[in-house]
């Protein structure tokens, strides 16, 4: 049984959520536990867009960790979903990532489910002219793939295989609530999917999409351009159990650059101007001066408005060392054309060649790299301090603290 | 019906293309665009759905400049160099907004180490038109790729 008494066993980890061994990172062992308790744990994870299934058999594939689910629109505009295993050799349900369907149909020997998942029927089960067939006691009702509570929010489905998990609403409480929604208030629209292939432990994106320290000294298009600074106001709302975050930065995005320079850092690289910054005339919709929330929620989903930009980037981990970030940008289906344009335009900001996170796409690389021969060393997450409450400054590791927080209490590590 | 002129036009033109990216000049590659342009790139899913957005998405060739100078001086990335292969263009069709051509490609990686992948294999959707010199220069390139799924980074364009 691979659970984190076991793992402590061979393995230390200092006291507390300011210290992180390299070994975390590494291990099968750790990585087949934390399938148990945090992605089939009592934990919600985004699955889809409610308009990616607006009509009944509507459906999409995806993963909860490395589980197959099927996330699908049931009669009355219900939402179903239950992992894409069949019951009987445990083939893939449906093999295509979305589509409409009455109901879903294995192809390997065409057993047949409902759109919630219920086995309904059998081929041949009573055989071939009295021959062969199922046994007459076994029962459909007993037999069939895991079913998930689905639930959604600002129309992002949500989804957890453990009947013991809070609500949504309680798993992601009250102020991370209020900051999806800020946000997610309206009927979406998708505009683009990409995925991205980070070669990295899942858990070092998870940790750079709550580092609101980095942003600014890794991400230099934010200085060289002026996009955003420490000196604008902004800070984290981290929920209680430390779980999720949400970073505001507050401001009209254009500062002097005498913080960097008094600080003699990297990041003083001498200024130059856009040729073309019309992508840059960003209009605010939400009704505030928030330029930019991202919100991360446990483990691995991020929510992110950067100016107009709008987009959900959702981790599924591909071994220990690698992982798939599905980037869904939307905008809402009430866009003027202007607004739609000034969202392909900015755009060019994140994604796999996002000019203030293409760097993540290599960075947890090179901290994969760099700790090949450091499984029993330890990361240091002491900027701001040793907890993970709310802080009214970015430059914290108050965020990646929670993220430990909550992981070592769901690992029991 | 366009004559061979505009095939070996067009070839020429995309032969230009590959080796100014791959030869790591990129300050010439904005060059290759009408000052009103698109370059975008995509997937072919994205295009099959109908869905607009790129990772890259360029409306004019002030950008691509913007592009190349945050390539030089802002991003960090580690060392790596493209190689297109770029096959022979389809000419689609000519009329007054301008060529309309189409051509394959395959982009290696070679990373700093040695590490060679197959980075993209995709397709060219290009409509092209004379400057004011009679050279041809895309008014629009669309980089439509046909995985969805990119290795942890796109810098250099494609
Ligand atoms: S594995 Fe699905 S019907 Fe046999
Ligand atoms: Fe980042």
């Amino acid at each position: 049984m691979d659970d984190g008494a076991t793992i402590l066993n061979t393995h230390h980890w200092p006291a507390g959520i300011s210290r992180v061994p390299f070994w975390v990172y590494q291990d099968q062992a750790v990585m087949r536990a934390e399938q148990k308790r945090i992605f089939e744990g009592p934990v919600w994870h985004f699955l889809c867009l409610e308009v990616d299934i607006e009509n009944q058999g509507d459906y999409r594939t995806t993963f909860i960790g490395d589980m197959p689910v099927i996330v699908v629109r049931g009669e009355a505009g219900a939402l179903h979903g239950f992992e894409n295993r069949c019951a009987h050799r445990g083939a893939l349900i449906a093999f295509n990532d979305y589509g409409n369907t009455k109901d879903f149909t294995c192809a390997y020997h065409a057993w047949r489910y409902d759109l919630q998942g219920n086995l309904c029927s059998i081929a041949f089960q009573r055989g071939v002219g009295g021959k062969g067939g199922m046994p007459r006691e076994f029962d459909m009702r007993q037999h069939g793939p895991r079913k998930l509570r689905v639930d959604s929010i600002g129309g992002l489905v949500f989804g957890t295989v453990d009947p013991a998990a809070p609500t949504l609403e309680a798993f992601l409480s009250a102020p991370i609530v209020a900051k999806i929604k800020r946000v997610f208030n309206r009927k979406l629209e998708v505009i683009g999917r990409f995925t991205q292939h980070l070669p990295n432990n899942w858990k070092m994106y998870a940790e750079n999409i709550r580092d609101t320290y980095h942003a600014s000294l890794l991400h230099l298009f934010f200085t060289t351009f002026k996009i955003t600074r420490f000196d604008q106001a902004g800070g984290v709302t981290i929920s209680p159990d430390g779980a999720h975050h949400a970073s505001a930065t507050i401001g009209k995005g254009i500062e002097t650059q005498s913080v960097y320079k008094d600080q003699g850092i990297r990041s003083d690289s001498e200024e130059f101007l856009l040729r073309d910054d019309s992508f840059l005339a960003s209009s605010p919709e939400f009704g505030d001066d928030i330029q930019l929330q991202n919100v991360a929620l446990f483990p691995g989903t991020m929510l992110q408005q950067l100016y107009n930009s709008l987009a959900v980037r959702q981790t599924v981990p591909r071994g220990v060392d690698g992982m798939d970030l599905h980037w869904t940008f939307v905008g809402f289906a009430d866009d003027t054309p202007e607004m739609r344009k000034m969202r392909l335009k900015q755009a060019n900001l994140a994604g796999p060649a996002g000019y203030v996170s293409m760097e993540d796409g290599c960075i947890g690389n090179f901290v994969q790299r760099g700790v090949a021969a450091a499984s029993d060393e330890i990361a240091i997450v002491e900027m701001g301090g040793y907890e993970s409450e709310s802080q009214n400054t970015r430059a914290t590791e108050a965020s990646v603290r929670g993220f430990w927080k909550n992981y070592r209490r769901l690992m029991e590590i | 019906m366009p004559g061979m002129d505009t095939l070996y036009r067009v070839s020429a033109l995309n032969t230009a293309y590959a080796a100014t990216i791959d030869g790591d000049r990129l300050e010439d590659w904005p060059g290759f665009f009408h000052t009103d342009c698109l370059y975008k790139i995509t997937t072919a899913e994205n295009v099959r759905r109908g869905l607009l957005a790129g990772i890259i998405y360029a409306d004019s060739r002030g950008m691509l400049e913007d592009r190349v100078a945050a390539i030089r001086r802002a991003n960090i990335f580690e060392n790596h160099a493209y190689r297109h292969v770029i096959g022979m263009a389809s000419i689609l069709g000519e009329d007054a907004d301008g060529i309309r051509a189409e051509a394959p490609f395959l982009v290696v990686r070679t990373m700093r180490d040695g590490q060679m992948t197959l980075f993209a294999a995709g397709r060219y959707q290009d409509l092209l038109r004379p400057d004011e010199t009679g050279a041809l220069r895309f008014a629009e390139r669309v980089v439509i790729c046909d995985s969805p799924r990119f290795d942890t980074l796109v810098a250099i364009p494609l």
